[in-house]
């Protein structure tokens, strides 16, 4: 198991290495000098631009520019945004407030969809069932912006039930609509597989011989029928962290959360290359953990599943 | 095998709860709305693009902190006129020396002396090449100030504590009207130590003050506080300010509406045509110090000479600004009528020539015609514009109307971001027509057309080069009277009629909005609210 685990974070090394690499490249080509812009309408003169581009390494060619970067981050230096403010440290302010979104996103979508999906699965045909399918597809259907600014204009606004936007330190109860927003991305799939997953196990034959055993219901639901259809529910949260966080840079502007998504957003449009790579770099590395604790629960839900060589 | 599975499935569950854990407690709350803290003006803002130095802040997210917490040694009031806040007088008698007296008494919040070295000092230091700071161009005009190398400032003398001399390269009338500028503020010694660890916590000398050590929360907001100190006429009339930085100005909006925020400078378009029905006197629109057009260089084929003039021409009458004003931007662009800005003082609708801003269709065909018969017109007009900027409708519009009117092909020609489309006009690799703007950095004539139609100008993307019109400018610039300078530039801007270097198509408008809370919101002439007038109740 050990074994397991370190090959898996050594091959996380080459897939840092290439989305790095990738990233850069695609930030170094993206069109339009980044110095220009920060003059907005106005034309610099040409020998401060050379100034800040030597400063910022833009002078030099592309392949150099990025060792420059990898060299820097193995010394821990991540470099500084145009606002002179260390990349590390918008990585650290910035990464607790997504992750926390998203993380209050999975919980609250793995727990209506589990649940809803459940009971569908287990009612099938009845009216429960064609209602939630009918609230699923309607969610499937609308775009999270969509959501977010319905969300915000009727409970934020119109009720006053949550604030408008994100309040100061991001507190964690300001979050739970834009929350809910994200949740909302992702429920209905899981919503779907959890039940379509249920109404399988629940016709096979080891659900029977629990039942002929004489095991009560309330037993064989949970231990017999929902762990044995949560695989497929969990394989699916791992991608589904992936698409939290391309949804965290839609609800994230919206309701003003100063997370990655925004920063990130700001970062692209200004052409600052350390700071996307920096950003992009530690969502792979999530990204990447997040698929091995999913693949260890695998072995919690089924046993039959090993990491043996 | 039993003890390993719950083993895995504690690190899983573990890992899990550190991430919940270590993501909740760095969120904690902060004072929610106390009595205390109930003075505190809360208003919108943007992520400053570069750290608060006053010669390195170019744009209005950092401007608008930099204004509320320095004192310069004048300050605009709602109409831009200029009064003096830290300087006693400014003298001139030629428009080229300038003895600067300043106010005596008055500290940073630091406790330092404001002296004339600390104005010395900071102009010399925003000025030298090697310090990168992106308004050195404002120190252009001042004696000694060079591109090229690092050159000290020789025009800036010291005479005493509370007197420095300025002398200029050539005379400059408007150079008093620059002052309030932020670019303009004064530094005290203790900056120069570190200019980096400066710009994130700035000591100023101005109205309000940092609410102490790292008030500045990157990418969240700025809070400051009345600095007890400040003594001019800029007093701060509310607790304290608290200027949040919003992604999206429907973030904004929502905020406004939802009443977690006092003073708006900004309605989204989705709002443009309901906010006022919303808010009614607690909303205002009004002209801004921003001028907008589009420039067609000479050097593009059949915009050159004669036949270019004309063809500027006919395209600016082909033009139905009214029209676009209304429908695309529900009324809140003022059609233009001259190169700069009905805010500015000296602005003037009645130049001779402007009437080549006036729709009309025929005249316009004529006008093409007879370019035409100088050389006949081929291949498609386009507009450049960056397509994440909102430009799309008008630029179709535009085109639109030049198609229908000119019986010509035209079409915007729209960039992924504005940096593409601004190095290519940099780099002058760009071969259409592209959209132009321009923001004034101080209230005067002179600013929107010195650094974008003087030859050789910083700003001058289209290359015009008119000697009259140099010389009309530069006459301006000699007289002591603001007046009579005010009248060269008129009489310069005539030649730019005729020329159009630049085809003028409207101002852009200020649209804000307060909440209940707050009364005595003043927009400025540069489109911020006088914040310190603003008083807050509760």
């Amino acid at each position: 198991m050990a074994g397991y685990i370190a090959r898996r974070l050594l091959q996380a090394i080459p897939v840092l290495l290439g989305t790095t690499f990738l990233i850069y490249f695609m930030v170094f080509a993206m069109p339009g000098d980044p110095i220009v812009a920060l003059f907005g309408d106005k034309t610099p003169p040409p020998q401060v631009l050379e100034q800040l581009r030597e400063r910022y390494n833009l002078d030099k060619p592309f392949i150099v520019q990025y060792f420059i970067f990898l060299g820097n981050i193995f010394r821990g230096d991540l470099g500084t945004s145009f606002s002179g403010q260390p990349v590390s440290e918008i990585l650290a302010t910035t990464f607790p407030v997504t992750l926390r979104l998203a993380l209050m996103a999975v919980v609250i979508e793995m727990f209506f969809g589990i649940t809803i999906g459940l009971i569908s699965g287990l009612r099938k045909g009845g009216i429960f069932d064609a209602s939630s399918l009918v609230v699923s597809l309607i969610l499937i259907s609308l775009p999270v912006f969509v959501v977010a600014f319905v969300a915000q204009y009727i409970f934020g606004i119109q009720l006053g039930w949550f604030r408008t936007t994100v309040g100061p330190g991001a507190p964690t109860q300001d979050l739970i609509l834009p929350a809910i927003v994200l949740a909302t991305i992702s429920f209905a799939q899981i919503t779907r597989l959890t039940r379509a997953s249920v109404i399988e196990t629940d016709g096979q034959d080891f659900v029977r011989t629990a039942a002929s055993k004489g095991l009560s219901r309330s037993r064989i639901v949970p231990v017999h029928i929902l762990r044995n259809s949560l695989i497929p529910v969990v394989t699916y949260l791992a991608v589904d962290f992936g698409v939290l966080m391309v949804g965290a840079t839609v609800t994230e502007g919206i309701f003003n959360v100063p997370g990655v998504g925004r920063t990130l957003y700001q970062a692209i449009i200004r052409g600052e290359g350390p700071t996307v790579v920096s950003f992009v770099t530690v969502m792979v590395l999530i990204y990447l953990v997040v698929n091995l604790l999913v693949d260890l629960l695998y072995a919690v839900l089924d046993p039959r599943i090993r990491y043996a060589k | 095998m039993k003890i390993k599975r719950i083993g895995v499935a504690a690190i899983a569950l573990a890992a899990a709860g550190v991430l919940v854990l270590t993501g909740c407690t760095s969120g904690t709350p902060e004072a929610t709305d106390g009595a205390s803290t109930s003075a505190i003006v809360t208003t919108n803002g943007n992520e400053p693009q570069n750290p608060l130095v006053p010669t390195n802040t170019n744009e209005v997210g950092g401007g608008k902190i930099l204004d509320s917490i320095f004192a310069g040694l004048v300050y605009y009031d709602a109409e831009g006129a200029p009064h003096n806040d830290v300087a006693e007088s400014i003298e001139t008698e030629d428009a080229q020396n300038y003895t600067i007296k300043i106010k005596s008494g008055l500290k940073f919040t630091n406790g330092e002396d404001v002296t004339a070295n600390s104005f010395v000092d900071a102009w010399n230091y925003g000025a030298l090449l090697s310090n990168e700071q992106l308004s050195s161009y404002f120190f252009e005009s001042i004696e000694g100030f060079s591109y090229d190398e690092d050159s000290e400032l020789t025009g800036l003398a010291v005479v005493d504590d509370s007197t420095f001399t300025v002398k200029l390269k050539q005379p400059e009338s408007d150079f008093p009207l620059r002052l309030g500028y932020s670019a303009f503020f004064p530094l005290p010694a203790s900056a120069f130590d570190d200019m980096d660890a400066f710009g994130e916590n700035p000591v100023g000398n101005g109205p309000y003050m940092l609410d102490g050590e790292g008030a500045w929360k990157h990418n969240e907001r700025i809070s400051l506080v009345v600095n007890p100190d400040y003594d001019g006429d800029r007093k701060a009339q509310n607790g304290g300010l608290d200027i949040v930085f919003y992604a999206t100005q429907e973030a904004a909006y929502a905020d406004l509406q939802g009443g977690n925020l006092d003073v708006l400078d900004a309605i989204p378009d989705g709002a443009l045509s309901t906010f006022q029905d919303e808010f009614g006197d607690r909303s205002v629109t009004q002209a801004a110090a921003i001028f907008q057009s589009f420039t067609v260089p000479a050097r593009l084929a059949h915009f050159g000479g004669e036949e270019g003039n004309l063809r500027r021409a006919a395209i600016s009458k082909a033009i139905d600004r009214d029209e676009i004003t209304d429908v695309i931007f529900s009324g809140t662009r003022t059609p233009a009528h001259d190169f700069t800005s009905p805010v500015i003082d000296g602005y003037s609708e009645d130049i001779p020539g402007s009437d080549v801003l006036d729709f009309d269709a025929d005249a316009a065909k004529d006008l093409w015609a007879q370019a035409d018969a100088i050389s006949p017109w081929s291949g498609t007009f386009q507009i450049a514009y960056n397509a994440d900027g909102g430009h799309q409708a008008w630029v179709d519009a535009v085109a639109n109307q030049l198609k229908n009117n000119l019986g010509i092909d035209a079409s915007g020609a729209p960039y992924p971001t504005f940096a593409e489309v601004r190095t290519a006009i940099t780099d002058r690799t760009i071969e259409t027509g592209f959209r132009t703007g321009w923001q004034a950095d101080y209230p005067a004539l002179f600013n929107f057309l010195g650094p974008i139609y003087a030859t050789g100008a910083g700003s001058n993307d289209g290359d015009y080069s008119n000697p009259d019109f140099d010389a009309l400018l530069k006459e301006g610039l000699a007289e002591t009277d603001l007046a009579t300078a005010n009248e060269k530039f008129q009489q310069a801007q005539e030649i730019l009629f005729k020329d159009l270097p630049a085809i003028p198509l409207w101002y852009s408008t200020v649209n804000g909005a307060w909440s209940q809370s707050v009364e005595n919101v003043q927009f400025g002439w540069n489109s911020v609210p006088l914040y310190y007038e603003v008083t807050k109740s509760e």
